[in-house]
């Protein structure tokens, strides 16, 4: 690891403007991905700005109906919350889907949003990767890229988001609030929180240098009966998603008032398909309707060498995670 | 009636493990100590062309950095300059660090940087340059298999009979090829060595499964004297074979320790371990079966190629036991290897015979389903009553018993014949089976016990406990035979300074130490019975050694127990504190007569989400024979182990290699999966004893091997009766069965 400066902050403010004022600085929460980074030279601040302290890890009920979560609340807690329990069970279950029970207990929901890809090439300093250097080649492009992404890769990049949390997050509309340098607050809904590769891979988010995420707001939502998260991995469990599917269904009686279908693992983003989402909303709750979506949501596929599986996994994960959502089976 | 042989009992160890007192090598600590950190090449062949180390060398704390530049040359002398020369040290080929600018494989070291902190060397390791003259590599198997030649070591493949004319007269023949990827052991404990100079002299903390092994490699890289060096190891964190050969690591910790005149330590990261000690093998398959309508086999051929270094020789023995496991008179078995630029692959747990019998079960499942036969009914009728590679009678074989007792445990009978016949709701339920097979090894080894006139016991041998109970069951067979109590008795392990044993490999160490350590306890007795003898009025007048036993203090008559003598009465009389006997035991002149293997019978069940592709092993039974069981709780726990890692062979583990840059891209436990918990279910191991006077002393035969030998061969073939899919390249991931 190289030496770095270890600064902690006293106030959200403070942590922002530290860490815009220094262009190799980043910030440091639950640690469990940027620390094991740095260990392997992929990550390379000069300076750590601790976040840890700052009071952001509350879990509430919004004003609007709804409920804000802490960037700072850990991943187990939010999990086992019962506001989220109840309200969310989608967002329980991607989330206790995803790494070990040590990993959420430090883990955090703002660093779980910023969880950088699990891409081999990435991860080893001797290979090409555009996302670690640009311009210095995508090594999975043509190597092995049994994991990697099906949609919206580029020639520059095919690494996929590997994380479970912000599939339920995408599904469920919810907003990410950040607060930059300035002390301005703004919100990202997360559908635009992460960005496909196209000539910028080393950009994973729409992040400013320097925005701090401070909470996560979930809007008020009727999928809380029928949802669904569903991750297929290569055993049983801490390892990273093969495809995952987090589905939410608005029954009205049989039929789908809307839906939402988001495949994680198959792009640099969690992948919404408001395709599927089209075929579903109207329709009967079936396993015939669930076939379509699961058609529609694989139709603009684009697999590379090794990972052609992953279209007809990932129409089967469709279709076996809508019919779990409509209780279906 | 033994007292402790037979019995559970705890680990003695484990009170010393679990509160952090047994000292692991990289926890060994010296004055005055540097932290080494290695610095792994980037290509996969080729020579270094420039390596620029300024930056390193400015690093804070950098002591040194060493390159093949300023490194000193390692290895034997001129043999003019030794004496005498060692045979041993010519078959020493192992790779060796900096010591030119050839690059032999990817992740090579290049460099060693030297510091007053770990973080140092390792931060100061990324500072270090290198560039390359970089040479054309071949790294994938597949594509070097038409060069594939005989290993030079060992005798050529003879054929049995004639197999390719039986193939051909064959009325039902099967024919298929299996593949497995290169895999590494993963052990939890890094390897480690803290190297210590005093003058000449040399002690290396490391883990080892050889000390004896480590001393003569170490002793020859820095042409001193065996009897100057010290190899210490007295607990291994799992090794499974990674440890069996000197690995590159402690003569380059011990080098780095000598040019500094400061003691170093050196601890391989994850990434490291992966081109630093071996792997099992890219093993290519190719069996075919001839059989008789009835079942019987007429013809065996099995070939397996897999890769070996450009630099050094190893040869798996793919097929050894294929010629021992059926009845079958015509047979060829040969294993032949192929040169990649990989680093030399080694014996990883079940060497060649997890591989071998893999393809062949899942040949014989093959065989039988085409037979439209049972696939227990089809090994039951090729059952081998005489070993059929040497005719021999085995000196004890209660497979039979296994595949019955495996059967019954399991309801094979309920068993519907057709794949995708069984379903527990939505899920595909599949049962399959295996044979498992290991030999019954026994090496030379010496055990020394000191025997105190207080009723203790010093017990030593330099063998080492990776993990399957050695200090327990070493202590549990001095307390038999000297009659003690087990925690009057201490065993000391892993240390030159102690008598030689083996490696700890091949599933030998109890039918060798437990040997040794058993020999020794009988001469502590004979001597005892002589020096009770000198007394005119002994009970135990006109006995002979083989008359008496120890037990509780009192030497006595084992016809007559009312016989006997007090021990400390005889060793005060005759001035004696304590008794030393040093015995080397080896294999018997009986032995030669039989084959002695080790048999188990295997029977999984898989439940499949076809869907999904998602295979959960959800039962397994593991019946094994292997002679007497001495620890019952650690050998179930030895062979529920095999099952553990028999389903991360057959589901999970594969070590990924670039091709175009011969390089491996999971390096580490996130991308190179393992089964965890939740991927074990139920597992019950079940013990068929076998008296067996012939194999060695204490009756007893290696299992840690043997537990895992048809696992995957089994999961894969319920994965078959489950789907109806055959997959013949493990692993068995998801996406294979969509």
């Amino acid at each position: 690891m190289r030496p770095f400066k270890y600064v902690r902050a006293s106030d959200a403010g403070a942590a922002a403007r530290a860490v815009a004022a220094n262009p190799h600085a980043k910030f440091l929460a639950g640690g469990t991905n940027i620390l094991d980074l740095m260990k392997e030279d992929v990550e390379r601040p000069n300076e750590l700005v601790d976040v840890n302290r700052l009071k952001l890890s509350e879990i509430k009920t919004a004003r609007e109906g709804g409920v804000v979560i802490g960037a700072l609340a850990k991943n187990s807690e939010t999990a086992n919350h019962p506001l989220i329990r109840q309200n969310y069970p989608l967002l329980t279950q991607a989330i206790v889907a995803g790494a070990s029970g040590q990993l959420r207990n430090m883990a955090t929901n703002g660093g779980n949003l910023m969880q950088r890809t699990r891409c081999q090439y990435f991860y080893d300093t001797a290979m090409p990767c555009n996302k670690r250097e640009p311009g210095s080649g995508c090594g999975a492009l043509e190597g092995l890229n049994r994991i990697h992404a099906i949609f919206g890769w580029s020639d520059k990049c095919v690494a996929t988001y590997p994380g479970d949390m912000a599939n339920a997050l995408y599904a469920l509309d919810a907003v990410v609030r950040v607060r930059g340098a300035n002390g301005r607050e703004r919100t990202i809904p997360v559908n635009d929180f992460h960005r496909l590769p196209g000539d910028t891979p080393e950009k994973d988010n729409n992040l400013a240098h320097g925005e701090l995420i401070t909470a996560i707001e979930l809007p008020k939502s009727n999928f809380a009966k029928n949802s669904y998260y569903l991750k297929v991995r290569d055993r049983a469990s801490y390892a990273f998603a093969l495809v995952a599917v987090a589905a939410a269904l608005e029954m009205d009686g049989n039929n789908i008032r809307q839906a939402r279908v988001v495949l994680g693992s198959v792009a640099h983003k969690p992948w919404r398909s408001r395709e599927a989402e089209a075929a579903l909303a109207g329709r009967a709750a079936s396993e015939e309707s669930f076939r379509r979506a699961a058609e529609a949501a694989l139709a603009g596929a684009k697999p590379l060498a090794h990972n052609a599986y992953k279209v007809e996994l990932g129409k089967r994960a469709v279709v076996r995670a809508l019919m779990r959502a409509a209780r279906l089976v | 009636m033994p007292r402790y042989i037979g019995k559970e009992m705890s680990r003695v160890d484990g009170v010393a493990k679990v509160t952090g007192r047994a000292k692991y090598a990289a926890e060994f600590r010296a004055p005055n100590l540097a932290y080494g950190f290695i610095v792994l090449g980037s290509v996969a062949k080729g020579t270094i062309k420039s390596i620029d180390t300024s930056e390193a060398e400015s690093a804070p704390g950098v002591v040194r950095v060493f390159t093949h530049l300023n490194a000193p040359k390692l290895g034997p002398k001129a043999s003019h300059e030794q004496s005498p020369p060692r045979a041993q040290e010519e078959r020493d080929k192992s790779f060796r660090a900096l010591q030119s600018d050839r690059i032999y494989f990817n992740m090579q070291p290049v460099a060693l940087v030297v510091a007053e902190t770990y973080e140092q060397a390792r931060y100061a390791s990324r500072l270090v340059k290198v560039s390359y003259n970089v040479e054309k590599h071949t790294t994938d198997t597949e594509s070097m298999r038409g060069r594939a030649r005989v290993p030079s070591l060992g005798p050529p493949p003879k054929p049995r009979g004639n197999p390719e004319a039986a193939m051909k007269s064959a009325p039902v023949k099967v024919e298929a090829e299996y593949r497995i990827p290169v895999e590494h052991h993963n052990p939890m404990e890094p390897h480690a060595a803290v190297a210590v100079w005093e003058g000449d002299r040399l002690t290396v903390f490391d883990k080892s499964q050889e000390v004896y092994n480590v001393r003569t490699h170490l002793a020859s890289s820095f042409g001193v004297p065996e009897a100057n060096v010290q190899v210490i190891s007295p607990y291994v964190g799992g090794a499974f074979g990674s440890s069996l050969r000197p690995n590159y690591y402690p003569a380059l910790t011990a080098m780095a320790a000598r040019e500094l005149k400061r003691p170093v330590k050196v601890v391989y990261t994850r990434t490291q371990m992966f081109t630093g000690h071996g792997h099992r093998p890219y093993t290519i398959q190719k069996v075919a079966l001839g059989a008789e309508r009835s079942g019987k086999l007429t013809a065996m051929i099995h070939e397996a190629v897999h890769n070996t270094s450009t630099f050094e020789e190893f040869s798996d023995n793919t097929t050894g036991f294929t010629r021992q496991v059926y009845a079958c008179p015509n047979l060829y078995a040969p294993t032949l290897i192929a040169a990649t630029d990989l680093p030399t692959p080694t014996w990883m747990r079940a060497p060649g015979a997890v591989s071998g019998m893999f393809a062949l079960e899942c040949a014989m499942d093959e065989l039988a389903y085409t037979l439209k036969l049972d696939p227990l009914e089809l090994r039951l009728i090729n059952y081998a009553e005489t070993d059929p590679e040497s005719g021999r009678p085995f000196s004890s074989k209660a497979l039979r018993e296994c595949y019955r007792l495996g059967a019954e445990k399991f309801g094979w009978k309920n068993r519907k014949f057709e794949p995708r016949s069984m379903r527990d709701g939505r899920l595909l339920v599949g049962w399959g089976m295996a044979t498992g097979i290991w030999g019954a090894f026994q090496m030379p080894a010496s055990a020394r016990i000191t025997f105190k006139a207080d009723g203790t016991a010093h017990v030593a041998s330099a063998t080492s406990d990776i993990g399957p109970g050695t200090y327990t069951v070493i202590t549990m067979i001095a307390a038999e035979y000297l009659g003690l109590r087990p925690e009057q008795v201490k065993f000391e392990l892993g240390d030159t300074g102690l008598p030689r044993a083996p490696a700890q490999g091949g599933s030998w160490t109890t039918a060798s130490v437990g040997s040794a350590v058993h020999g020794a306890a009988l001469a502590v007795g004979a001597k005892l019975l002589a020096l009770a003898n000198q007394d005119a009025n002994s009970p135990l007048k006109g006995a002979t050694a083989a008359d008496v036993e120890m037990l509780d203090g009192r030497l006595r008559l084992k016809s007559d127990p009312s016989r006997s003598v007090n021990i400390a009465d005889v060793m005060r009389r005759n001035n004696l504190g304590e008794i030393v006997e040093t015995f080397e035991s080896r294999p018997s002149e009986e032995r030669r007569k039989y084959a002695t293997m080790a048999h188990g019978a295997q029977f999984v069940e898989v439940k499949v989400d076809s869907d999904i592709g998602q295979v959960r092993v959800t039962r397994a039974i593991e019946v094994t024979a292997c002679g007497r069981i001495i620890n019952p709780k650690a050998s179930h726990s030895q062979e529920i182990g095999g099952v553990v890692w028999g389903i991360g062979m057959a589901l999970q583990e594969a070590t990924e290699i670039d091709h175009r840059y011969g390089r491996i891209m999971n390096p580490n436990l996130q991308h190179y999966h393992v089964p965890v918990n939740a991927d074990v279910h139920e597992v019950e191991t079940l013990f068929v004893e076998e008296e067996d006077t012939v194999v060695n002393p204490l009756g007893v035969k290696g299992m840690g091997e043997l537990g895992m030998v048809g696992i995957p061969a089994a999961i894969a073939n319920a994965v078959f009766h489950a789907t109806g899919r055959r997959v013949r390249e493990l692993p068995i991931t998801p996406d294979k069965l969509l």
